[in-house]
């Protein structure tokens, strides 16, 4: 085991269960969001218990920056860990309120420590108006800003997520999203997500963990997890791109740019979202809305067509069938763009690696 | 009811104040073992072995107890002749040789309604409040012990109610010494045997409308707070 270095969260640990290892040695950077991704039983919740300190691997090690939490006979308890935990079902304390939960962390952090007070929390996720309601007169989407908001609230040094949409419905997990989104923009607070779901690691993640039978196979950026064709991000569903840029003020057609001049998009704003100009915004493209023209078609309804360079031609990943083509391009502004193409189509337009071409994007959907 | 005699109202001290301090002490002692059983590590043989320990006074006669605790706590007992080694008097036959007799007598009832709101309550709240910054004490007051009070109730009113219906362990520990060990029961039983059925009968009917009332109120507040099957 190497010194534990600053600013990132060291853990190596094995710890087996009837029919089940984990085995990890790994060290996550201690900004942004990173995503633990994996299916169910691969081990990432038991990952973040050791994290947290609700589990003791023997032999294990833990160190947050150059603090160790747990190694040889040291061990932290979670409650001087100073750690938030969000966990997928509610949590919150039924006797205690609104503002009795918010506040329990709060009174227990020292006065020094409280960098993030009630308003300000209350405000970022919007649950000012709940503050004297009982914690059981809460929606389910409530309650997790209620439960996220008293995690913060302890002012925590890392934020440890457990599914904490999981157990919502998809119109409630679209509300709390873009809470989520903004969080460690907005608190600078470092924190882990556990999740399977392919959707929230692309709005929500910095970079992707991908975990497999108890073991970390791979850390990196979520930029390049969505480089390639082979990611576990698109096993289920399929491959998708999420381009990330900034978004201009809509035109006489309701329109905005999206990006920069050399890959503009003209989308349209979607109805709830809040599509501010010079905002950052996340755009998801599913790869099946994207089609491949050697030179800009003309007579086209198609308003997006980007020019692009390929890079790769893969066998489509998800479950479309054979003869699925995932062809990896890269936009002049050197981000990547997917498109899943018929094998014809790829033979009949003789494309490779290296060729310029155009694509066309049919949809796009915003994250944020 | 009124014309009870002395005696009778020294009984009656003493069954209210063994109840009373057979209550406090398994609530203190019953609390971890049923947290533990609840939701504790460890092994789980080591747990059903613990288990099995506790539900014991449910199954065996009073009297085995009874007997075991007499020779162990008795003159020629190791715990006895240890106490009497230190210049202190042996257990038997003293208010505190039936004290100690009725906790072990009484544990079963004081851990399984615990143990089962416990189970029911889980881990995860003990878990968050640990990661909001409460210490152990911290969460057992603020967390477990406002969202388990129902099962506390339970198994306070419980212990204290078994207590009054103990005959076996103090007739073999604890005889029948006004003012120290004779207990209701007991004196029921002397009341009885000496065809004295009058002031038998008055003490039982008493005790019947009494527990009667306890359990009454038991199942009340299981209904209210939903926390533990009996």
């Amino acid at each position: 085991m190497t010194r534990p270095q600053p600013d990132t969260l060291r853990i190596q640990a094995r710890l087996e269960r009837p029919g089940f290892v984990l085995d990890v040695d790994t060290a996550f950077p201690l900004e942004g969001v990173t995503a633990l991704f994996g299916r169910s039983g691969c081990g990432k919740t038991t990952l973040l218990r050791i994290i947290a300190g609700l589990e003791q691997p023997p032999g294990g090690e833990v160190h947050f920056r150059d603090t160790a939490w747990q190694s040889g006979k040291t061990f932290v308890p979670l409650h001087r860990r100073r750690v938030g935990l969000v966990f997928q079902e509610s949590t919150l304390l039924p006797h205690l309120s609104v503002r009795g939960n918010l506040l329990y962390g709060y009174k227990r952090t020292p006065e020094p420590l409280r960098r993030l007070h009630l308003d300000e929390v209350a405000r970022l996720l919007g649950i000012d108006d709940l503050l004297e309601r009982r914690a059981d007169q809460l929606s389910g989407g409530q309650r997790q800003r209620v439960a996220l908001g008293r995690a913060l609230l302890t002012s925590p040094d890392l934020l440890l997520l457990d599914e904490p949409l999981n157990a919502l419905d998809t119109q409630t997990k679209r509300e709390i999203m873009p809470f989520l989104a903004r969080l460690s923009d907005e608190t600078g607070i470092p924190s882990l997500l556990v999740t399977h779901a392919p959707d929230e690691v692309e709005r929500l993640a910095t970079r992707v963990a991908f975990m497999h039978d108890g073991q970390l196979e791979r850390l990196e950026p979520l930029r390049e997890a969505l480089a390639r064709a082979d990611s576990p991000l698109f096993r289920e569903e399929g491959a998708v791109s999420v381009l990330q840029g900034e978004l201009g003020p809509a035109d006489a057609h309701g329109l905005h740019p999206f990006g920069p001049p050399e890959a503009r998009y003209r989308v349209p704003s979607t109805p709830g979202a809040t599509n501010d100009a010079g905002r950052p915004a996340r755009l998801r493209i599913d790869a099946r809305d994207v089609a491949i023209a050697l030179t800009p078609p003309q007579d086209v309804s198609i308003l997006n067509i980007i020019p692009v360079t390929i890079e790769s031609l893969d066998e489509a990943p998800g479950h479309h069938g054979p003869a699925r083509v995932l062809a990896v391009c890269r936009q002049d502004d050197g981000q990547t763009l997917m498109a899943e193409l018929t094998k014809l189509s790829t033979e009949r337009l003789g494309l490779q690696p290296g060729a310029r071409a155009h694509a066309l994007v049919k949809s796009v959907a915003f994250l944020d | 009811m009124l014309d009870l005699s002395p005696t009778d109202w020294m009984a009656i001290e003493v069954t209210l104040k063994l109840a009373l301090y057979t209550t406090l002490i398994l609530l203190v002692i019953a609390t971890p073992i049923a947290w533990w059983l609840a939701n504790g590590r460890g092994s789980p043989g080591v747990r059903t072995a613990v288990q099995a320990l506790v539900a014991l006074p449910l199954v065996l006669p009073p009297t085995v107890l009874g007997f075991y605790l007499l020779v162990l706590l008795g003159p020629a007992g190791p715990v006895g002749s240890t106490l009497e080694s230190w210049g202190l008097n042996h257990l038997a036959f003293t208010f505190q040789g039936i004290l100690i007799g009725s906790v072990i007598y009484s544990l079963p009832f004081a851990v399984q309604p615990l143990q089962q709101a416990f189970a029911n309550l889980g881990r995860r709240p003990v878990e968050i409040a640990g990661s909001l910054g409460a210490g152990r004490i911290d969460r057992f007051l603020t967390v477990i012990l406002p969202m388990t009070r129902g099962g506390f109730i339970v198994a306070a009113t419980l212990a204290f109610a078994h207590t009054l219906g103990e005959f076996g362990v103090i007739l073999m520990l604890g005889g029948a010494i006004p003012g120290e060990t004779q207990v209701l029961s007991i004196l029921i039983y002397d009341h009885a045997e000496a065809m004295d059925f009058d002031s038998a009968h008055r003490l039982s009917f008493g005790l019947l409308v009494f527990a009667f009332a306890v359990l009454f109120i038991v199942y009340a507040i299981n209904r209210r707070f939903d926390t533990v099957r009996l």
